[in-house]
């Protein structure tokens, strides 16, 4: 029962996201499909993704989203409209792409263990990273700082250009 | 009695949705929106995928993965529709032409 009116909020904002005609109400239909994203995570026993959902995605990545609807656009420049192109043959492609996902994922005789990740899944995770994924999680931090650091750069102004 | 195949669904809902957004839309960051969706998307299948079907924290790992790449995607890519609006004075990907012979 969660787990239908968690996919509603969620299918229904991302509805939302897409097909709305003002940018102001994609960005904060946005922040509900993240809030139903990390409610499935805590339904799925994922508290720590959870968590990081919440603070990445609705603190940093949609704050991110807003900025940039905020300076793409003049200030008086109120009604943000966001233009919609090839809308059929973009539905179309969509539509077909999900038929095609879920014929494939009903049909596949998936391998489900009868085994359950340990519950609370914080001091698990962290031994995982600091043993065997050490060395994806120094090479993830590095992409960030390059990121960072290449953003930077990006829009940087430059004075002797 | 909530499976795997529901999560699936809903995933691939999320998805095509996502790939709707990246295909219609002509402001940039509306299409950084719809990409967002679709990175959503795969983490929940990949949750999904470590609750039901390893049992272990394998699928987790990855998504915490997923999620330190999307932060960094969408600065990068922010930073280049800032580059491109301060060039053109528009938001709209189909004005970005200038490398069309």
């Amino acid at each position: 029962m969660v787990f239908y009116v968690l996919a509603a909020i969620t299918v229904g904002s991302a509805a939302v996201v897409v097909l709305a005609r003002s940018l102001i109400y994609s960005a904060f239909s946005l922040l509900f499909t993240f809030f139903g994203v990390a409610g499935l995570y805590v339904l799925l026993g994922a508290d720590f993704l959870a968590a990081t959902q919440l603070l990445v995605y609705v603190g940093g990545i949609l704050v991110l989203l807003l900025f940039g609807v905020m300076l793409t656009h003049k200030i008086y420049d109120l009604d943000l409209r966001s233009e919609v192109t090839q809308f059929v043959p973009g539905l179309i492609v969509s539509a077909g792409l999900f038929l095609i996902i879920v014929l494939t994922a009903l049909r596949t005789e998936w391998r489900v263990g009868p085994g359950r990740p340990p519950e609370p899944t914080t001091a698990e995770i962290g031994k995982l990273f600091m043993g065997p994924y050490l060395l994806p999680f120094e090479a993830a931090s590095i992409l960030l700082l390059v990121a960072l650091m290449g953003a930077a750069m990006i829009v940087r102004r430059r004075r002797d250009a | 009695m909530i499976g795997l195949h529901h999560y699936l669904v809903l995933s691939a809902a999320l998805f095509s949705l996502g790939v709707l957004g990246v295909l219609t839309r002509r402001n940039a960051v509306n299409v950084l929106m719809g990409i967002e969706l679709i990175l959503n998307s795969a983490n929940v299948n990949l949750v999904a995928f470590s609750r039901y079907g390893t049992g272990n924290l394998q699928g987790q790992m990855f998504a915490v993965f997923v999620i330190v790449v999307a932060a960094a995607e969408v600065a990068v890519a922010l930073a280049i529709v800032l580059t491109l609006y301060r060039l053109r004075r528009t938001p709209n990907l189909d004005d970005a032409d200038m490398l069309r012979g």
